[in-house]
C-alpha cells in the first residue's frame, strides 16, 4: 500500500510537471495565436477582431501566475481551446475521436505482440535447438529489421492497391454507421488488419528473443533446478519457476514501448490515413494548430506517465523484492 | 559393514563432459557404497569432480555433461533406469540434495510457504492444501525457524534461515538419502556451526544416508563416520574419519591435505601446501594422476595407474601402498 501510495505521489508530481512545461513553453515563445490568425489575414483584420481571437483563444494580459492557475483548472476540466484548422471545434473533441483509434488498434497490436512474443519466447526456449528455435529468432528478426514504414508502404502496395484484398486507407467503410453494429466492427477489423499486421511483425522479434533469452538464463538458475529435483510438474516448472521471473525485465520493456505507441506510431497513420493521434499530430503540425499540438503532447505525456505508473504497479505485483524495498526505504 | 543395507552404490561411474576435444571424464570410476543412516564425506579440490558426482547422482545433469560408465544405484533402484515419471516420483521422495548456494536455492518471487507447499504436494498427490502446509510448518520447527517465515519471501530471510529452509524442503518427503553439497559454503563459520550441529540432530532423528560434500577437511571428518577423497575425478582413498590426522599412514595426496590444515592449538607445526596445481582433465598425466605434484613418486607411478588397494577400513589407490597388502592381511 506504501508502495502504492509512493508510485501514486510521484505520477501526480510528474504530471504536473509536464502540465507546467507546457504551460510555459508557449509562452516563451515569440507571438501569440491571435497574432498567428492575424498574420494569416495579413492584417485586414480590425482591431475588434484580434481582441475577439484573442479572447476565444484564452489569451489574456493578466499576471503569469493568475494565467497558470487558470491554466490548470482549464487543463483538469478538459478545456485546451480551439483548433485553428478546425475552428471552432475544440481541441478536447478532436483528440477523443483521435485517440480511441490509435490506442485500439496500436494497443491491441502491441498486446498481441507482447503476449505472443512472451508465449512463443518461453517456448523456443523450453524447446531449445529444436526446429522452432532455430528458424523463429530468423524469420522474425528479418521483419524487425525492415524500416516499418517501408513494410507498411509495401503491404498497401501489393494487398490493397493491386490486388485489392485489403483496404488502402482509413478505419472503416463510408457507408458504415459507427457504433456498436456487426457492419461496422467487422468493417474497422478489416481497415485495421493491415496496419496491426506490420506493427505486429516488426515488433514481435523483440519480444521474442528477449523472452528467450531471459528463460535461458533463469533455466540455469539453481532454483528451477532445484525445483526439478523437488519434483514439481514441469508446466509448474516453466511457467511459476521460470517465465514468472524471466518475465520481469520484459515488463519494463512493455513500459518503454507502451508510451511510444500512442506518439510514435505517426508514420503507421500517414500510410493507411489512420486517423489517429499520430495522424491528426502531422496535420496539426504542417498546419501550426499550435493549441492541437499543445493539448496533444499533453495527452502523450499524461499517457506516458500513466502506463509508467500502471507498469510500476505490475512490477511490484510481479517482483516481492521491490515491493518491500519502496515500503521500507 | 556387508550386513547393513546399501543406500548408494556407485558402480564404475564415470561422468564426463562433452568437449571440443572429445569426451573429458570429470568422475572417473568412481566405486562407492553408502550404508543405511551413514554419513560420508567426499573431499576435494575445486574441479575435482564432487559436484559433479553429485548432480549425476540425481540424475540432474545439463548441457553436455553424460554417464560415459557404470551405474548409479539408489535404494537399489537403478536412477537412469527410470523413465521421466517415474523419476519425477523417486527423487526427493528417495533421495534428496541440498543445493551448494544457499542463496539462490529459493525462487525469489514466491513466499517460503509455496515452495514448501509446491514440494510436499508434488509427490503426495492425496494430500490437502492445509495438510501440506502443517506439513512445512513442522519442517520449520524441525530446522528451527519460526513459522512467521512461511510468508516471508526468500529475500527476506538471513543466509542461514535461507539454507534452513533448503534444508527442510530437502527432508520433507522423509528421503533416506540427502546429498550436502557444500551447504554451508555461502554461510559464516558461527552459522555455519549451528547449521551442521542441526543436521547431525535432524540426521539422528530422522535417520538418512548422507553424503557430505565439501573441501573443508576439518568439517568433513567432524561430520562423517568415513571419508572420501577425491583427486582429479577418482576417490584415490577411502578412509575412516578418525584415522584422518597426522601421523596415520594415508595416500600421500590425503597427507598433503592434511599438512595444510591450520591448526589453532598447535604451534610448532608448520603449514604446508601441495606444490604444484590440480591436473588438466582433458590432458591428465599418464599413470597416478597425482604424480607430477607428489613428493614420494617413484619410476612406476609415471606410467602405471594404481589399483585400489584395501587399506585399513577402506581403500587407496598408490603403489606406494602395493607391498604392504600382504603385511596387513597377514
Amino acid at each position: 500500500m506504501r508502495y502504492f501510495l509512493n508510485k501514486l505521489g510521484f505520477l501526480l508530481l510528474t504530471i504536473w510537471a509536464a502540465l507546467t512545461l507546457n504551460f510555459a513553453l508557449p509562452r516563451l515563445m515569440p507571438g501569440n495565436p491571435a497574432l498567428n490568425m492575424l498574420a494569416k489575414f495579413q492584417g485586414k483584420m480590425p482591431p475588434q477582431a484580434l481582441k475577439a481571437f484573442e479572447l476565444q483563444f484564452g489569451f489574456s494580459n493578466q499576471p503569469w501566475p493568475i494565467q497558470y492557475i487558470n491554466y490548470l483548472g482549464s487543463m483538469l476540466t478538459g478545456h485546451f481551446g480551439f483548433s485553428y484548422t478546425y475552428y471552432p471545434v475544440h481541441v478536447s473533441t478532436i483528440i477523443a475521436q483521435s485517440l480511441p483509434w490509435t490506442l485500439g488498434l496500436l494497443g491491441i497490436s502491441y498486446l498481441v505482440s507482447v503476449v505472443l512474443g512472451t508465449v512463443l519466447g518461453i517456448f523456443i526456449a523450453w524447446r531449445r535447438g529444436g526446429v522452432t528455435d532455430s528458424i523463429t529468432p530468423i524469420v522474425s528478426m528479418t521483419f524487425q529489421a525492415i524500416p516499418q514504414f517501408w513494410l507498411a508502404v509495401v503491404f498497401v502496395y501489393f494487398l490493397a492497391f493491386s490486388n485489392n484484398i485489403f483496404p488502402m486507407s482509413h478505419s472503416y467503410g463510408n457507408t458504415e454507421v459507427p457504433g456498436l453494429n456487426w457492419p461496422f466492427i467487422r468493417s474497422v477489423v478489416y481497415h485495421g488488419f493491415l496496419p496491426f499486421l506490420v506493427v505486429f511483425l516488426t515488433s514481435v522479434s523483440g519480444w521474442i528473443i528477449g523472452m528467450r533469452n531471459n528463460m535461458m538464463m533463469t533455466l540455469g538458475e539453481d532454483y528451477v533446478v532445484f525445483a526439478e529435483a523437488k519434483g514439481v510438474s514441469p508446466r509448474r516448472l516453466i511457467f511459476n519457476y521460470a517465465a514468472r521471473n524471466a518475465i520481469l525485465p520484459q515488463v519494463t520493456s512493455m513500459a518503454i514501448a507502451l508510451t511510444t505507441i500512442i506518439g510514435g506510431q505517426i508514420l503507421i497513420e500517414q500510410v493507411f490515413s489512420y486517423q489517429g493521434i499520430g495522424f491528426q499530430l502531422t496535420n496539426a503540425v504542417t498546419s501550426e494548430d499550435y493549441p492541437l499540438i499543445q493539448g496533444m503532447f499533453l495527452i502523450v505525456a499524461v499517457f506516458g506517465v500513466v502506463i509508467n505508473f500502471l507498469v510500476d504497479i505490475l512490477y511490484g505485483r510481479l517482483d516481492p523484492r521491490i515491493r518491500r524495498r519502496g515500503a521500507t526505504s | 559393514m556387508s550386513d547393513r543395507q546399501p543406500i548408494l552404490e556407485l558402480d564404475h561411474l564415470s561422468v564426463g563432459y562433452q568437449t571440443s576435444a572429445g569426451i573429458v571424464n570429470a568422475v572417473n570410476d568412481v566405486n562407492l557404497t553408502i550404508y543405511k543412516e551413514e554419513i560420508v564425506g567426499l573431499i576435494g579440490e575445486s574441479g575435482s569432480g564432487k559436484s559433479t558426482m553429485a548432480y549425476a547422482i540425481m540424475r540432474l545433469l545439463k548441457g553436455d555433461a553424460l554417464i560415459t560408465n557404470g551405474t548409479i544405484r539408489v535404494m537399489g533402484k537403478d536412477v537412469y533406469a527410470m523413465n521421466l515419471k517415474e523419476l519425477r516420483a523417486f527423487r526427493w521422495a528417495q533421495m534428496a540434495m541440498v543445493f551448494q548456494s544457499a542463496m539462490s536455492a529459493l525462487n525469489p518471487v514466491m513466499t517460503v510457504q509455496t515452495q514448501m507447499v509446491d514440494t510436499i504436494l508434488a509427490h503426495k498427490k492425496g494430500m490437502t492444501r492445509l495438510q501440506a502446509i502443517e506439513r512445512a510448518n513442522q519442517l520449520l520447527d524441525i530446522v528451527r525457524i519460526d513459522r512467521k517465515a512461511m510468508q516471508s519471501y526468500p529475500h527476506e530471510l538471513s543466509g542461514g534461515m535461507r539454507q534452513r529452509v533448503v534444508i527442510a524442503i530437502a527432508i520433507a518427503l522423509n528421503p533416506g538419502f540427502v546429498i550436502m553439497d557444500e551447504p554451508t559454503t555461502a554461510l559464516d563459520v558461527v552459522v555455519q556451526r549451528s547449521i551442521l550441529d542441526q543436521i547431525k540432530e535432524i540426521q539422528k532423528q530422522e535417520k538418512f544416508a548422507v553424503l557430505f560434500i565439501s573441501h573443508d577437511f576439518s568439517l568433513v571428518a567432524e561430520m562423517a563416520s568415513r571419508v572420501a577423497i577425491m583427486y582429479a575425478g577418482r576417490i584415490i582413498e577411502m578412509t575412516p574419519s578418525q584415522t584422518l590426522q597426522l601421523g596415520e599412514r594415508h595416500h600421500p595426496y590425503t597427507e598433503g591435505l592434511l599438512r595444510a590444515i591450520p591448526h589453532l592449538s598447535a604451534d610448532n607445526i608448520t603449514i604446508e601446501g601441495i606444490p604444484g596445481s590440480p591436473p588438466n582433465l582433458v590432458n591428465l598425466p599418464r599413470g597416478c594422476a597425482f604424480h607430477p605434484r607428489c613428493p614420494v613418486a617413484v619410476d612406476v607411478c609415471k606410467d602405471q595407474r594404481p589399483k585400489a588397494i584395501p587399506s585399513g577400513n577402506g581403500h587407496v589407490e598408490c603403489h606406494l601402498f602395493e607391498g604392504e597388502q600382504e603385511v596387513q592381511h597377514g
